[in-house]
């Protein structure tokens, strides 16, 4: 077994800009966004910071109609994921510093991971 | 006021093996303004978790990447094991170590190959990729496969290595350290790669860090990030170094991957005199139900796999977040200020794999 300790911290949208804004004071770096449907119109989206190897991730669950805020203004490169986000989920960001209006990730299909899961079924 | 012009760098250009475009914003000859562009192969693996098994879905993360696979495979592999609380016998986790140095050393000589390729250097990539030849034969007779190794399973390994095996693998790495040392010697000290890597695509350390820059690119600029250090796969057990460079430049992102290659030879060498006998795997039974930010270094930084699972045999999701995507933005700060002739050297050292970014 491993130790690689890390939180979940469930946050409301409102303050997320005030919690991302706390990691970045406290010298956190930003390791990844990622978002996770987890309803018919539902998604996760966990923001996971870094430091000294412990993983602090601030979740958030939204649909896909609920504006998130960017957090491009406190971490310079998370457009790379908010555009991904949005490119793949249908999440809708506001305020990106790069905003790639959908062409970020070219797919034949939009938003292809939004689509409802079917377990199991064969490709 | 000096005109600015847009010049396309990629899709297809000679130093990218994989498409990535920049717009580069350009004063004359200088690089004012850079915009990444990503998407051309997306394959939408992730995707994939609904239709495959969670054991079955193994081989879709080592496919991954062509250059790294094995710790694709293992970063899931030990991810799901930390939900399912599956303890994995000690001589699997060495085996795990010793192939994930191998995949370190193999990514490091393609990489220095490559790199010497888009100064022009042609006679240095080709001894950079005679050296990494043999590194793959070791991967062909010890799993059966130089690309896809396919030996890494949830609760273990699937192959073990016989121990006169890793007895002449600890022998022929001191011959392999000579070759390697010879080879390093020339990108460190020799004028023409100083002059084309030296000051050339400088990252400061708090860019890199609050940026979000990770393996060599990062330690380059000094940020002592190694993931490696949190004692994944027997790596606890191990004197791992963390190797750094403060100048942050190609010559330091150089400088980083060649100590790395040295330190990647003694940790085989550590894992080699310290496996223990036993098994190489337990038997696995039940479903994953939980989540898990599993991280491991691979040869280009950090790497995440998040796994959820529902206590089904499909899990809800696997999300990959592979290195260089995270190296993006510091690459764009980078080329900010740089001539345009630089351009290809400092996009090839932040060691660009767009098969794991295109996941």
């Amino acid at each position: 077994m491993i130790t690689q300790e890390q939180s979940i911290i469930p946050i409301d949208v409102g303050k997320l800009i005030g919690g991302v804004e706390q990691c970045r004071n406290e010298g956190y770096r930003l390791v990844q966004i990622g978002c996770t449907k987890v309803g018919d119109n539902a998604f996760e989206i966990n923001y996971s910071f870094d430091k000294d190897y412990i993983l602090k991730n601030l979740r958030i669950t939204v649909t896909a109609e609920t504006e998130v805020p960017s957090i491009t203004g406190m971490y310079w490169g998370a457009f790379v994921y908010e555009n991904e986000m949005h490119d793949l989920f249908g999440i809708q960001v506001k305020g990106i510093n790069i905003d790639f209006k959908g062409t970020f990730i070219r797919t034949s299909v939009k938003y292809p991971f939004g689509v409802t899961v079917v377990k199991g079924e064969k490709p | 006021m000096t005109k600015q012009i847009i010049v396309p760098f990629g899709p297809q250009h000679p130093v990218l093996p994989e498409p990535i475009h920049l717009d580069l914003v350009l004063e004359d000859e200088r690089v004012v303004d850079a915009i990444p562009s990503i998407g051309y192969i997306h394959r939408g693996f992730e995707k994939l978790v609904e239709k495959r098994e969670f054991t079955e879905y193994v081989y879709v993360a080592e496919r991954t990447c062509g250059i790294c696979s094995f710790i694709h495979g293992m970063t899931y592999c030990v991810g799901v094991e930390q939900i399912m609380n599956i303890e994995v016998p000690e001589r699997a986790d060495y085996l795990r170590t010793i192939w994930s140095e191998y995949s370190r050393l193999h990514s490091h000589l393609l990489w220095l190959g490559l790199f010497a390729d888009s100064f022009g250097f042609e006679n240095l990539f080709m001894n950079a990729w005679r050296i990494r030849e043999r590194i793959l034969d070791v991967f062909e007779q010890t799993t059966g496969g130089r690309v896809i190794q396919g030996t890494c399973k949830i609760g273990g390994v699937r192959r073990d290595i016989a121990n006169e095996k890793l007895g002449e693998m600890a022998q022929d790495l001191d011959r392999t350290r000579k070759e390697i040392d010879d080879l390093t010697k020339i990108f460190l000290n020799d004028n023409t790669v100083r002059h084309r890597t030296r000051n050339v695509g400088v990252l400061s350390r708090d860019d890199a860090y609050h940026l979000g820059a990770v393996g060599p690119t990062a330690r380059g600029s000094g940020v002592a990030i190694d993931l490696r250090k949190t004692g994944y796969a027997a790596y606890g057990k191990l004197n791992v170094p963390v190797v750094t460079d403060s100048c942050g430049d190609c010559y330091s992102r150089c400088l980083v991957r060649c100590r790395e290659l040295f330190s990647s030879i003694d940790l085989i060498q550590q894992a080699i005199e310290k496996i223990p006998e036993g098994p190489i795997d337990v038997k696995v039974t039940g479903a994953p139900n939980g989540e898990f930010f599993c991280r491991a270094e691979q040869p280009r930084g950090e790497l995440v796999h998040y796994i959820k699972g529902d206590g089904s045999k499909h899990l809800v999701r696997s999300r990959i977040r592979t290195p260089t995507l995270s190296n993006i933005p510091s690459l764009v700060k980078m080329l900010q200020g740089c001539e345009l002739a630089d351009v290809p050297v400092i996009v090839l050292s932040i060691d660009p794999c767009i098969s794991c970014t295109e996941r």
